[in-house]
Protein backbone atom coordinates (compact mmCIF):
# COMPACT_ATOMS: atom_id res chain seq x y z
CA UNK A 1 0.00 0.00 0.00
CA UNK A 2 0.83 3.45 -1.01
CA UNK A 3 1.59 4.95 2.69
CA UNK A 4 2.63 8.14 1.40
CA UNK A 5 -0.52 10.08 1.20
CA UNK A 6 0.89 13.32 0.97
CA UNK A 7 3.13 12.55 -2.16
CA UNK A 8 1.38 14.06 -5.39
CA UNK A 9 0.45 12.24 -8.54
CA UNK A 10 1.62 13.61 -11.78
CA UNK A 11 -0.84 13.28 -14.76
CA UNK A 12 -4.50 14.52 -13.20
CA UNK A 13 -6.77 16.19 -14.29
CA UNK A 14 -8.18 19.03 -12.12
CA UNK A 15 -10.68 18.56 -9.07
CA UNK A 16 -12.16 21.45 -9.82
CA UNK A 17 -13.87 19.96 -13.08
CA UNK A 18 -16.46 18.33 -10.17
CA UNK A 19 -17.74 21.20 -10.10
CA UNK A 20 -19.55 20.43 -13.00
CA UNK A 21 -20.97 17.25 -11.91
CA UNK A 22 -23.96 17.97 -9.46
CA UNK A 23 -24.67 14.33 -9.21
CA UNK A 24 -20.78 13.86 -7.32
CA UNK A 25 -22.38 16.82 -4.40
CA UNK A 26 -24.45 14.04 -2.88
CA UNK A 27 -23.83 11.87 -0.02
CA UNK A 28 -24.30 8.46 0.18
CA UNK A 29 -25.31 7.04 3.73
CA UNK A 30 -23.67 9.75 5.55
CA UNK A 31 -20.49 10.00 3.77
CA UNK A 32 -19.34 12.03 1.04
CA UNK A 33 -20.22 9.88 -2.17
CA UNK A 34 -17.12 8.08 -3.45
CA UNK A 35 -18.55 6.99 -7.14
CA UNK A 36 -16.32 4.58 -8.43
CA UNK A 37 -18.66 3.06 -10.53
CA UNK A 38 -18.34 5.20 -13.72
CA UNK A 39 -17.81 1.89 -15.71
CA UNK A 40 -21.60 0.74 -15.34
CA UNK A 41 -22.56 4.45 -15.95
CA UNK A 42 -21.07 7.53 -16.05
CA UNK A 43 -22.13 10.59 -13.97
CA UNK A 44 -23.41 14.07 -16.46
CA UNK A 45 -21.69 17.33 -16.68
CA UNK A 46 -24.23 20.06 -16.14
CA UNK A 47 -23.46 21.06 -20.14
CA UNK A 48 -24.92 17.71 -21.39
CA UNK A 49 -27.76 17.97 -19.61
CA UNK A 50 -28.22 21.59 -20.07
CA UNK A 51 -27.94 20.85 -24.15
CA UNK A 52 -30.65 18.20 -24.25
CA UNK A 53 -32.96 20.20 -22.10
CA UNK A 54 -32.44 23.71 -24.39
CA UNK A 55 -32.44 21.14 -27.61
CA UNK A 56 -36.30 19.53 -26.24
CA UNK A 57 -37.06 23.92 -25.72
CA UNK A 58 -36.00 25.58 -28.69
CA UNK A 59 -35.14 22.92 -31.47
CA UNK A 60 -37.47 19.94 -31.13
CA UNK A 61 -39.03 18.84 -34.50
CA UNK A 62 -39.00 15.39 -36.57
CA UNK A 63 -36.07 15.19 -37.93
CA UNK A 64 -35.67 14.07 -42.16
CA UNK A 65 -39.47 14.28 -41.81
CA UNK A 66 -41.02 17.15 -43.65
CA UNK A 67 -40.02 20.70 -44.98
CA UNK A 68 -40.81 22.66 -42.53
CA UNK A 69 -38.23 25.82 -40.86
CA UNK A 70 -38.50 23.89 -37.59
CA UNK A 71 -37.91 20.59 -39.17
CA UNK A 72 -34.47 22.13 -40.70
CA UNK A 73 -33.49 23.36 -37.05
CA UNK A 74 -34.11 20.04 -35.88
CA UNK A 75 -32.19 17.81 -38.77
CA UNK A 76 -29.39 20.42 -38.67
CA UNK A 77 -28.73 19.47 -34.22
CA UNK A 78 -29.33 15.61 -35.14
CA UNK A 79 -26.79 15.70 -38.12
CA UNK A 80 -24.35 17.92 -36.40
CA UNK A 81 -24.07 15.75 -33.41
CA UNK A 82 -23.36 12.90 -35.47
CA UNK A 83 -20.37 14.56 -37.18
CA UNK A 84 -19.32 15.53 -33.65
CA UNK A 85 -19.26 12.10 -32.74
CA UNK A 86 -17.98 10.79 -36.24
CA UNK A 87 -14.64 12.86 -35.44
CA UNK A 88 -14.35 11.69 -32.06
CA UNK A 89 -13.75 8.51 -33.09
CA UNK A 90 -11.83 8.81 -36.77
CA UNK A 91 -14.94 8.01 -38.71
CA UNK A 92 -16.78 9.38 -41.94
CA UNK A 93 -20.00 10.93 -41.09
CA UNK A 94 -21.88 7.78 -42.65
CA UNK A 95 -20.02 5.69 -40.91
CA UNK A 96 -21.84 6.51 -37.92
CA UNK A 97 -25.37 4.98 -36.99
CA UNK A 98 -27.13 5.69 -34.02
CA UNK A 99 -28.22 2.91 -32.00
CA UNK A 100 -30.19 2.14 -28.78
CA UNK A 101 -27.17 1.25 -26.75
CA UNK A 102 -23.40 -0.76 -27.52
CA UNK A 103 -25.60 -3.66 -26.84
CA UNK A 104 -28.21 -3.20 -29.68
CA UNK A 105 -25.25 -1.72 -31.81
CA UNK A 106 -23.49 -4.69 -32.16
CA UNK A 107 -27.29 -6.97 -32.61
CA UNK A 108 -27.27 -4.47 -35.54
CA UNK A 109 -24.21 -6.33 -37.13
CA UNK A 110 -25.32 -9.62 -35.75
CA UNK A 111 -29.04 -9.53 -37.09
CA UNK A 112 -28.04 -8.03 -40.27
CA UNK A 113 -25.69 -11.10 -40.89
CA UNK A 114 -28.46 -13.36 -40.44
CA UNK A 115 -30.77 -11.64 -42.38
CA UNK A 116 -28.04 -11.98 -44.92
CA UNK A 117 -27.13 -15.90 -44.36
CA UNK A 118 -30.97 -16.01 -44.86
CA UNK A 119 -30.43 -14.80 -48.32
CA UNK A 120 -31.40 -10.50 -48.03
CA UNK A 121 -29.24 -8.49 -49.43
CA UNK A 122 -27.88 -9.28 -52.56
CA UNK A 123 -24.56 -10.14 -54.04
CA UNK A 124 -22.73 -7.48 -52.05
CA UNK A 125 -23.91 -8.92 -48.77
CA UNK A 126 -22.20 -11.76 -49.90
CA UNK A 127 -19.18 -10.95 -47.07
CA UNK A 128 -22.09 -11.34 -44.06
CA UNK A 129 -23.14 -14.71 -45.35
CA UNK A 130 -21.85 -16.99 -42.66
CA UNK A 131 -22.67 -20.85 -42.77
CA UNK A 132 -21.47 -24.22 -41.75
CA UNK A 133 -17.57 -25.08 -41.93
CA UNK A 134 -16.85 -20.94 -41.00
CA UNK A 135 -16.42 -19.74 -37.58
CA UNK A 136 -16.90 -16.85 -35.27
CA UNK A 137 -14.65 -15.89 -33.05
CA UNK A 138 -15.09 -14.49 -29.40
CA UNK A 139 -12.82 -14.13 -26.45
CA UNK A 140 -13.52 -15.78 -23.60
CA UNK A 141 -13.73 -12.39 -21.23
CA UNK A 142 -16.79 -11.13 -23.17
CA UNK A 143 -19.32 -9.20 -21.55
CA UNK A 144 -22.55 -11.02 -22.55
CA UNK A 145 -23.50 -8.25 -25.18
CA UNK A 146 -20.72 -9.31 -27.61
CA UNK A 147 -21.21 -13.46 -27.04
CA UNK A 148 -24.54 -13.87 -27.00
CA UNK A 149 -25.75 -11.93 -30.37
CA UNK A 150 -22.83 -14.58 -31.89
CA UNK A 151 -23.54 -17.64 -30.44
CA UNK A 152 -27.47 -17.22 -31.92
CA UNK A 153 -26.00 -15.75 -35.16
CA UNK A 154 -24.12 -19.26 -35.33
CA UNK A 155 -27.32 -21.42 -34.34
CA UNK A 156 -29.14 -19.51 -36.77
CA UNK A 157 -26.27 -20.15 -39.60
CA UNK A 158 -25.01 -23.34 -38.56
CA UNK A 159 -21.35 -21.30 -38.12
CA UNK A 160 -19.41 -22.56 -34.99
CA UNK A 161 -18.99 -20.56 -32.52
CA UNK A 162 -14.85 -20.39 -31.17
CA UNK A 163 -13.43 -18.48 -28.26
CA UNK A 164 -9.97 -17.46 -27.52
CA UNK A 165 -8.72 -18.96 -23.62
CA UNK A 166 -7.72 -16.37 -21.35
CA UNK A 167 -5.49 -16.60 -18.94
CA UNK A 168 -5.47 -17.39 -15.08
CA UNK A 169 -5.69 -13.47 -14.63
CA UNK A 170 -7.92 -13.15 -16.83
CA UNK A 171 -5.84 -11.64 -19.66
CA UNK A 172 -5.05 -12.76 -23.19
CA UNK A 173 -2.93 -11.74 -26.21
CA UNK A 174 -1.87 -11.99 -30.00
CA UNK A 175 -0.38 -15.46 -29.60
CA UNK A 176 -3.51 -16.68 -27.94
CA UNK A 177 -5.52 -14.97 -30.30
CA UNK A 178 -3.60 -16.62 -33.60
CA UNK A 179 -4.07 -20.22 -31.85
CA UNK A 180 -7.90 -19.76 -32.85
CA UNK A 181 -8.34 -17.48 -36.17
CA UNK A 182 -7.24 -18.96 -38.98
CA UNK A 183 -8.25 -19.61 -42.64
CA UNK A 184 -12.06 -20.65 -41.30
CA UNK A 185 -12.32 -17.50 -39.18
CA UNK A 186 -15.30 -15.05 -40.86
CA UNK A 187 -15.35 -12.64 -37.88
CA UNK A 188 -13.83 -11.61 -34.92
CA UNK A 189 -15.77 -10.31 -32.28
CA UNK A 190 -13.99 -8.86 -28.94
CA UNK A 191 -13.53 -5.97 -26.41
CA UNK A 192 -11.03 -3.03 -27.04
CA UNK A 193 -10.74 -2.98 -22.96
CA UNK A 194 -12.00 -5.81 -20.39
CA UNK A 195 -15.01 -4.39 -18.16
CA UNK A 196 -13.82 -6.89 -15.82
CA UNK A 197 -9.52 -7.23 -15.73
CA UNK A 198 -9.28 -3.57 -17.17
CA UNK A 199 -7.11 -5.77 -19.96
CA UNK A 200 -6.45 -3.91 -23.11
CA UNK A 201 -6.44 -5.98 -26.09
CA UNK A 202 -3.86 -5.73 -28.59
CA UNK A 203 -6.34 -4.42 -31.63
CA UNK A 204 -4.24 -3.50 -34.27
CA UNK A 205 -2.85 -6.70 -34.46
CA UNK A 206 -5.98 -8.95 -33.88
CA UNK A 207 -7.48 -7.32 -36.81
CA UNK A 208 -4.36 -7.20 -39.08
CA UNK A 209 -4.64 -11.10 -38.27
CA UNK A 210 -8.55 -11.38 -38.92
CA UNK A 211 -8.08 -9.48 -42.03
CA UNK A 212 -5.17 -11.71 -43.41
CA UNK A 213 -7.66 -14.46 -43.36
CA UNK A 214 -10.19 -12.28 -44.95
CA UNK A 215 -12.30 -11.95 -41.44
CA UNK A 216 -14.24 -9.41 -40.06
CA UNK A 217 -13.48 -7.39 -36.80
CA UNK A 218 -16.04 -6.10 -34.55
CA UNK A 219 -14.24 -4.54 -31.74
CA UNK A 220 -16.66 -3.99 -28.48
CA UNK A 221 -15.42 0.03 -27.79
CA UNK A 222 -17.69 0.66 -24.34
CA UNK A 223 -14.93 0.94 -22.10
CA UNK A 224 -12.14 2.21 -24.38
CA UNK A 225 -13.58 5.38 -26.49
CA UNK A 226 -14.82 7.41 -23.10
CA UNK A 227 -11.52 6.69 -21.76
CA UNK A 228 -8.49 7.11 -24.38
CA UNK A 229 -8.41 8.52 -27.89
CA UNK A 230 -9.55 6.13 -30.15
CA UNK A 231 -9.31 6.26 -34.10
CA UNK A 232 -11.12 3.12 -35.45
CA UNK A 233 -9.45 3.93 -38.83
CA UNK A 234 -6.02 3.45 -37.27
CA UNK A 235 -6.94 0.54 -35.24
CA UNK A 236 -8.24 -1.10 -38.00
CA UNK A 237 -11.52 -2.57 -36.85
CA UNK A 238 -14.38 -2.87 -39.35
CA UNK A 239 -17.07 -2.38 -36.97
CA UNK A 240 -17.12 -1.12 -33.23
CA UNK A 241 -19.64 0.01 -30.96
CA UNK A 242 -19.87 2.18 -27.91
CA UNK A 243 -22.57 3.69 -25.72
CA UNK A 244 -23.17 7.05 -25.00
CA UNK A 245 -24.21 6.65 -21.39
CA UNK A 246 -20.49 5.53 -20.25
CA UNK A 247 -19.07 8.62 -22.05
CA UNK A 248 -20.42 11.60 -19.55
CA UNK A 249 -23.75 10.98 -22.34
CA UNK A 250 -27.28 10.28 -21.15
CA UNK A 251 -29.18 6.96 -21.61
CA UNK A 252 -31.09 5.99 -25.05
CA UNK A 253 -28.43 6.25 -27.39
CA UNK A 254 -25.15 4.05 -28.23
CA UNK A 255 -23.21 4.05 -31.40
CA UNK A 256 -22.38 1.48 -34.01
CA UNK A 257 -19.27 2.54 -36.34
CA UNK A 258 -19.07 0.63 -39.44
CA UNK A 259 -16.56 1.07 -42.66
CA UNK A 260 -18.97 2.82 -45.39
CA UNK A 261 -18.75 -0.16 -48.05
CA UNK A 262 -19.80 -2.56 -45.51
CA UNK A 263 -22.80 -1.20 -43.87
CA UNK A 264 -24.13 0.01 -47.15
CA UNK A 265 -23.87 -4.28 -48.17
CA UNK A 266 -25.03 -5.04 -44.52
CA UNK A 267 -28.87 -6.13 -44.21
CA UNK A 268 -31.00 -3.79 -41.87
CA UNK A 269 -32.43 -5.85 -39.39
CA UNK A 270 -35.09 -3.86 -38.11
CA UNK A 271 -36.89 -1.67 -41.38
CA UNK A 272 -39.38 0.35 -41.21
CA UNK A 273 -40.33 4.32 -42.20
CA UNK A 274 -37.09 6.83 -43.03
CA UNK A 275 -34.68 3.81 -44.12
CA UNK A 276 -35.84 3.30 -47.32
CA UNK A 277 -35.74 4.66 -51.45
CA UNK A 278 -38.53 2.76 -52.94
CA UNK A 279 -41.25 0.85 -51.69
CA UNK A 280 -44.03 -0.87 -53.03
CA UNK A 281 -46.34 -3.53 -51.82
CA UNK A 282 -44.09 -6.56 -52.70
CA UNK A 283 -40.83 -4.94 -52.06
CA UNK A 284 -38.72 -2.13 -50.52
CA UNK A 285 -35.05 -0.80 -50.76
CA UNK A 286 -32.87 0.75 -48.69
CA UNK A 287 -31.26 3.58 -48.56
CA UNK A 288 -27.38 3.68 -47.15
CA UNK A 289 -25.42 4.29 -44.46
CA UNK A 290 -26.67 5.33 -41.70
CA UNK A 291 -30.47 5.94 -42.91
CA UNK A 292 -30.87 2.42 -43.55
CA UNK A 293 -30.56 1.30 -39.95
CA UNK A 294 -31.96 4.11 -38.39
CA UNK A 295 -36.24 3.18 -38.70
CA UNK A 296 -38.90 4.68 -36.77
CA UNK A 297 -38.35 8.11 -34.49
CA UNK A 298 -34.76 8.58 -33.50
CA UNK A 299 -33.39 9.78 -30.54
CA UNK A 300 -32.74 12.84 -31.34
CA UNK A 301 -32.56 14.94 -27.85
CA UNK A 302 -30.01 12.44 -26.68
CA UNK A 303 -27.73 12.69 -29.63
CA UNK A 304 -27.72 16.31 -29.11
CA UNK A 305 -26.40 15.57 -25.68
CA UNK A 306 -23.98 13.19 -26.35
CA UNK A 307 -22.38 15.52 -29.18
CA UNK A 308 -22.09 18.01 -25.67
CA UNK A 309 -20.92 15.13 -23.76
CA UNK A 310 -18.00 14.68 -26.60
CA UNK A 311 -17.46 18.47 -26.60
CA UNK A 312 -16.64 17.97 -22.82
CA UNK A 313 -14.03 15.49 -22.81
CA UNK A 314 -12.44 17.42 -26.33
CA UNK A 315 -12.29 20.05 -24.13
CA UNK A 316 -10.62 17.82 -21.29
CA UNK A 317 -8.09 16.32 -24.07
CA UNK A 318 -8.51 12.80 -24.39
CA UNK A 319 -4.85 12.41 -24.31
CA UNK A 320 -5.17 14.30 -20.60
CA UNK A 321 -7.85 12.05 -19.73
CA UNK A 322 -5.75 9.18 -20.24
CA UNK A 323 -3.32 10.04 -18.27
CA UNK A 324 -5.57 11.08 -15.50
CA UNK A 325 -6.85 7.28 -15.62
CA UNK A 326 -3.60 5.84 -16.00
CA UNK A 327 -2.24 7.62 -13.29
CA UNK A 328 -5.12 6.61 -11.12
CA UNK A 329 -5.25 2.93 -12.13
CA UNK A 330 -1.69 2.62 -10.99
CA UNK A 331 -2.88 4.03 -7.95
CA UNK A 332 -5.80 1.71 -7.91
CA UNK A 333 -3.08 -1.54 -7.87
CA UNK A 334 -0.78 -0.33 -5.69
CA UNK A 335 -3.52 0.44 -2.93
CA UNK A 336 -5.65 -2.96 -3.77
CA UNK A 337 -2.45 -5.10 -4.19
CA UNK A 338 -1.30 -5.32 -0.78
CA UNK A 339 -4.24 -6.30 1.68
CA UNK A 340 -4.11 -9.81 2.94
CA UNK A 341 -7.23 -11.85 1.40
CA UNK A 342 -7.61 -9.65 -1.80
CA UNK A 343 -7.32 -10.97 -5.22
CA UNK A 344 -7.28 -8.79 -7.82
CA UNK A 345 -8.09 -9.61 -11.19
CA UNK A 346 -6.32 -8.31 -14.37
CA UNK A 347 -2.47 -7.09 -15.31
CA UNK A 348 -0.28 -7.40 -12.86
CA UNK A 349 1.55 -4.58 -11.39
CA UNK A 350 3.50 -2.93 -13.95
CA UNK A 351 1.21 -3.49 -17.11
CA UNK A 352 -0.88 -1.09 -18.72
CA UNK A 353 -4.80 -1.67 -17.53
CA UNK A 354 -7.70 0.64 -17.42
CA UNK A 355 -8.78 2.50 -14.48
CA UNK A 356 -11.05 -0.17 -13.01
CA UNK A 357 -10.02 -2.72 -10.47
CA UNK A 358 -12.46 -6.01 -9.86
CA UNK A 359 -11.53 -8.05 -7.08
CA UNK A 360 -12.44 -10.95 -5.04
CA UNK A 361 -12.35 -10.69 -1.11
CA UNK A 362 -11.36 -14.45 0.46
CA UNK A 363 -14.60 -15.57 2.52
CA UNK A 364 -17.01 -12.95 2.06
CA UNK A 365 -19.60 -12.71 -1.38
CA UNK A 366 -19.59 -9.58 -3.37
CA UNK A 367 -23.01 -8.68 -2.33
CA UNK A 368 -22.33 -8.28 1.21
CA UNK A 369 -18.76 -6.41 0.16
CA UNK A 370 -20.56 -3.92 -1.97
CA UNK A 371 -23.19 -3.46 1.07
CA UNK A 372 -20.04 -2.72 3.12
CA UNK A 373 -18.32 -0.26 0.96
CA UNK A 374 -22.40 1.39 0.07
CA UNK A 375 -22.38 2.09 4.04
CA UNK A 376 -19.12 3.69 3.40
CA UNK A 377 -20.49 6.08 1.08
CA UNK A 378 -18.28 4.05 -1.97
CA UNK A 379 -20.62 2.87 -4.76
CA UNK A 380 -18.88 -0.03 -6.67
CA UNK A 381 -20.42 -3.11 -8.94
CA UNK A 382 -20.54 -6.37 -7.62
CA UNK A 383 -21.46 -9.34 -9.25
CA UNK A 384 -20.43 -11.22 -12.51
CA UNK A 385 -20.64 -7.45 -14.60
CA UNK A 386 -22.04 -9.44 -17.33
CA UNK A 387 -19.64 -12.01 -17.87
CA UNK A 388 -20.07 -15.11 -16.44
CA UNK A 389 -18.49 -17.38 -18.40
CA UNK A 390 -14.71 -15.19 -17.53
CA UNK A 391 -15.90 -15.57 -14.12
CA UNK A 392 -16.32 -19.26 -14.35
CA UNK A 393 -12.97 -19.67 -15.62
CA UNK A 394 -11.18 -17.55 -12.96
CA UNK A 395 -13.24 -19.88 -10.64
CA UNK A 396 -15.59 -17.48 -9.22
CA UNK A 397 -18.88 -16.37 -9.47
CA UNK A 398 -19.09 -12.42 -8.43
CA UNK A 399 -16.44 -10.05 -7.74
CA UNK A 400 -16.58 -5.97 -6.90
CA UNK A 401 -15.74 -3.72 -9.47
CA UNK A 402 -14.24 0.09 -8.41
CA UNK A 403 -14.36 1.88 -11.70
CA UNK A 404 -13.06 5.81 -12.64
CA UNK A 405 -13.69 8.25 -14.46
CA UNK A 406 -12.65 12.01 -15.37
CA UNK A 407 -13.81 13.10 -12.22
CA UNK A 408 -12.63 10.57 -9.97
CA UNK A 409 -9.88 11.52 -7.03
CA UNK A 410 -6.74 10.08 -5.60
CA UNK A 411 -9.02 10.08 -1.87
CA UNK A 412 -11.99 8.00 -3.52
CA UNK A 413 -9.28 5.51 -4.64
CA UNK A 414 -7.58 5.15 -1.06
CA UNK A 415 -10.91 5.19 0.59
CA UNK A 416 -12.49 2.37 -1.18
CA UNK A 417 -9.00 0.55 -0.75
CA UNK A 418 -9.27 1.44 3.18
CA UNK A 419 -12.40 0.67 3.39
CA UNK A 420 -11.95 -3.21 1.77
CA UNK A 421 -9.11 -3.69 3.90
CA UNK A 422 -11.96 -3.51 6.83
CA UNK A 423 -14.30 -5.98 5.25
CA UNK A 424 -13.58 -9.14 6.05
CA UNK A 425 -12.72 -8.44 9.73
CA UNK A 426 -16.51 -7.01 9.73
CA UNK A 427 -17.84 -10.63 8.54
CA UNK A 428 -15.65 -12.21 11.16
CA UNK A 429 -13.47 -13.49 8.52
CA UNK A 430 -9.84 -14.10 9.83
CA UNK A 431 -7.09 -11.83 8.22
CA UNK B 1 -22.27 1.79 11.03
CA UNK B 2 -26.05 1.69 12.81
CA UNK B 3 -27.42 1.23 9.47
CA UNK B 4 -25.04 -1.76 8.18
CA UNK B 5 -25.62 -3.69 11.55
CA UNK B 6 -29.45 -3.10 11.25
CA UNK B 7 -28.98 -5.55 8.07
CA UNK B 8 -26.59 -7.74 9.12
CA UNK B 9 -27.70 -8.44 12.57
CA UNK B 10 -25.47 -10.72 14.27
CA UNK B 11 -27.77 -13.72 14.24
CA UNK B 12 -27.90 -13.01 10.79
CA UNK B 13 -24.14 -13.27 10.62
CA UNK B 14 -24.36 -16.13 12.61
CA UNK B 15 -26.37 -18.34 10.47
CA UNK B 16 -24.26 -17.27 7.65
CA UNK B 17 -21.46 -18.99 9.08
CA UNK B 18 -23.42 -21.86 10.61
CA UNK B 19 -25.47 -22.57 7.61
CA UNK B 20 -27.59 -25.05 8.94
CA UNK B 21 -28.80 -27.41 6.79
CA UNK B 22 -26.16 -27.16 4.45
CA UNK B 23 -25.84 -30.35 1.87
CA UNK B 24 -27.68 -32.45 0.06
CA UNK B 25 -30.64 -34.34 1.45
CA UNK B 26 -30.88 -38.55 0.74
CA UNK B 27 -34.42 -39.21 -0.23
CA UNK B 28 -36.14 -36.58 -0.86
CA UNK B 29 -39.86 -35.92 -1.70
CA UNK B 30 -38.83 -32.92 -3.81
CA UNK B 31 -36.11 -30.58 -4.56
CA UNK B 32 -36.32 -27.60 -6.48
CA UNK B 33 -33.08 -25.08 -7.36
CA UNK B 34 -33.83 -21.56 -7.50
CA UNK B 35 -31.38 -19.13 -9.23
CA UNK B 36 -31.13 -14.76 -8.96
CA UNK B 37 -30.13 -14.35 -12.54
CA UNK B 38 -28.97 -10.85 -11.62
CA UNK B 39 -26.48 -11.48 -8.97
CA UNK B 40 -25.95 -15.65 -9.81
CA UNK B 41 -26.96 -16.51 -5.88
CA UNK B 42 -28.32 -19.89 -6.22
CA UNK B 43 -29.67 -22.87 -4.36
CA UNK B 44 -31.22 -26.84 -4.57
CA UNK B 45 -33.14 -27.47 -1.66
CA UNK B 46 -34.68 -31.05 -0.58
CA UNK B 47 -37.65 -31.76 1.23
CA UNK B 48 -38.39 -34.96 3.12
CA UNK B 49 -41.82 -35.38 4.81
CA UNK B 50 -42.68 -37.90 7.36
CA UNK B 51 -44.51 -41.14 6.86
CA UNK B 52 -47.74 -39.34 7.04
CA UNK B 53 -46.88 -36.72 4.45
CA UNK B 54 -47.90 -33.92 6.41
CA UNK B 55 -44.77 -32.99 8.44
CA UNK B 56 -41.68 -31.91 7.13
CA UNK B 57 -39.12 -34.77 8.43
CA UNK B 58 -35.87 -32.70 6.55
CA UNK B 59 -34.23 -30.28 4.61
CA UNK B 60 -31.23 -30.41 3.29
CA UNK B 61 -29.53 -27.75 0.31
CA UNK B 62 -26.71 -26.79 -1.23
CA UNK B 63 -26.17 -22.99 -2.34
CA UNK B 64 -23.74 -20.61 -3.23
CA UNK B 65 -24.05 -16.82 -2.44
CA UNK B 66 -24.02 -14.31 -0.44
CA UNK B 67 -24.46 -13.94 3.36
CA UNK B 68 -28.12 -13.13 3.82
CA UNK B 69 -28.96 -15.81 1.29
CA UNK B 70 -27.19 -18.34 2.99
CA UNK B 71 -28.08 -17.10 6.59
CA UNK B 72 -32.03 -17.17 4.77
CA UNK B 73 -31.95 -20.76 3.89
CA UNK B 74 -30.09 -21.65 7.52
CA UNK B 75 -32.79 -19.78 9.58
CA UNK B 76 -35.49 -21.46 7.24
CA UNK B 77 -34.00 -25.12 7.71
CA UNK B 78 -34.10 -24.27 11.75
CA UNK B 79 -37.64 -22.89 11.55
CA UNK B 80 -39.12 -25.48 8.98
CA UNK B 81 -37.67 -28.56 9.89
CA UNK B 82 -40.37 -30.95 12.35
CA UNK B 83 -43.44 -27.92 11.22
CA UNK B 84 -46.19 -29.47 9.71
CA UNK B 85 -47.48 -28.39 6.19
CA UNK B 86 -49.95 -26.12 7.23
CA UNK B 87 -47.20 -24.34 9.65
CA UNK B 88 -44.44 -24.42 7.39
CA UNK B 89 -47.21 -22.40 4.55
CA UNK B 90 -47.26 -19.58 7.27
CA UNK B 91 -43.94 -19.68 7.80
CA UNK B 92 -43.78 -18.57 4.10
CA UNK B 93 -46.25 -16.55 3.99
CA UNK B 94 -45.17 -14.43 7.24
CA UNK B 95 -41.67 -14.32 6.04
CA UNK B 96 -42.67 -12.88 2.73
CA UNK B 97 -45.24 -10.18 4.45
CA UNK B 98 -42.13 -9.22 6.43
CA UNK B 99 -39.95 -9.02 3.04
CA UNK B 100 -42.10 -6.93 1.17
CA UNK B 101 -42.99 -4.56 4.77
CA UNK B 102 -39.55 -2.20 3.71
CA UNK B 103 -39.11 -2.17 6.94
CA UNK B 104 -42.57 -0.70 8.38
CA UNK B 105 -44.08 -2.20 11.27
CA UNK B 106 -42.98 -5.14 13.38
CA UNK B 107 -42.11 -8.55 12.64
CA UNK B 108 -44.10 -11.50 14.39
CA UNK B 109 -41.84 -13.04 16.58
CA UNK B 110 -44.19 -15.66 17.76
CA UNK B 111 -44.67 -17.08 14.29
CA UNK B 112 -41.11 -16.29 12.95
CA UNK B 113 -38.95 -16.64 16.03
CA UNK B 114 -35.16 -15.54 15.36
CA UNK B 115 -36.04 -15.10 11.57
CA UNK B 116 -37.77 -11.78 12.35
CA UNK B 117 -33.68 -10.57 12.32
CA UNK B 118 -34.34 -10.38 8.39
CA UNK B 119 -36.86 -7.60 9.13
CA UNK B 120 -34.16 -5.00 8.19
CA UNK B 121 -33.10 -6.30 5.23
CA UNK B 122 -36.07 -5.52 4.01
CA UNK B 123 -35.32 -1.77 4.02
CA UNK B 124 -32.94 -2.85 1.58
CA UNK B 125 -34.44 -2.98 -2.11
CA UNK B 126 -31.68 -4.66 -3.28
CA UNK B 127 -31.48 -6.99 -0.85
CA UNK B 128 -34.50 -8.54 -0.38
CA UNK B 129 -34.28 -11.26 -3.32
CA UNK B 130 -31.29 -12.51 -1.06
CA UNK B 131 -33.34 -12.97 1.59
CA UNK B 132 -36.02 -14.48 -0.61
CA UNK B 133 -34.35 -17.17 -2.32
CA UNK B 134 -34.14 -20.38 -0.02
CA UNK B 135 -38.01 -19.47 0.70
CA UNK B 136 -39.24 -19.28 -2.66
CA UNK B 137 -37.44 -22.89 -2.98
CA UNK B 138 -38.85 -24.07 0.30
CA UNK B 139 -42.36 -23.11 -1.12
CA UNK B 140 -41.56 -24.88 -4.45
CA UNK B 141 -40.87 -28.09 -2.43
CA UNK B 142 -43.91 -28.11 -0.59
CA UNK B 143 -45.91 -27.61 -3.24
CA UNK B 144 -44.55 -30.41 -5.32
CA UNK B 145 -43.89 -32.33 -2.07
CA UNK B 146 -48.14 -31.98 -1.23
CA UNK B 147 -48.86 -32.92 -5.33
CA UNK B 148 -46.98 -35.87 -5.30
CA UNK B 149 -44.57 -38.01 -3.52
CA UNK B 150 -40.73 -37.82 -5.14
CA UNK B 151 -41.70 -34.96 -7.49
CA UNK B 152 -38.85 -32.32 -8.71
CA UNK B 153 -40.09 -28.94 -9.84
CA UNK B 154 -38.10 -27.27 -12.79
CA UNK B 155 -36.11 -23.96 -12.18
CA UNK B 156 -37.66 -20.72 -11.75
CA UNK B 157 -36.77 -17.37 -11.33
CA UNK B 158 -36.86 -15.33 -7.67
CA UNK B 159 -39.50 -12.63 -7.58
Amino acid sequence: MTLDRTTTIDGLLPEALRLDFPYLAQELNGHPLAYLDSGATAQRPRTVLDAERDYLERSNAAVHRGASTLVGTSTTAFEDARATVARFVGAGLREIVWAENATDAINIVALGMADAAAGLGGPEAAVFRLGEGDEIVVTEAEHHANLIPWQRLAAKTGATLRWIPVHDDGTWGIDDAASVIGERTRLVAFAHVSNVTGHLAPVADVAELAHRHGALVLLDACQSVPHRPTDFADLGVDFAAFSAHKMLGPTGIGVLYGREALLDALPPARTGGSTITTVTMESASFLPSPQRFEAGTQPVSQAVALAEAVRYLDALDMQRVHEHEGALAELLVDEVAGIPGIRLLGPAAGVERAALASVDVAGVHAHDVGQFLDSRGIAVRVGHHCAQPLHRRLGLRATTRASAYVYTTPDEIRRFAAALAEVRGFFGIDA
Amino acid sequence: MSDLSGLYQELILDHSRRRIGDGELADPHATHHELNPTCGDEITMGVRLDASGTRVEAIGWVGDGCSISMASASALTELATGADLERVRQLIDGFRSMMRSQGAGEADEDLLGDAIAFHGVSKYVMRVKCAMLSWVALEACIAAASAGSAASSAPTTTT
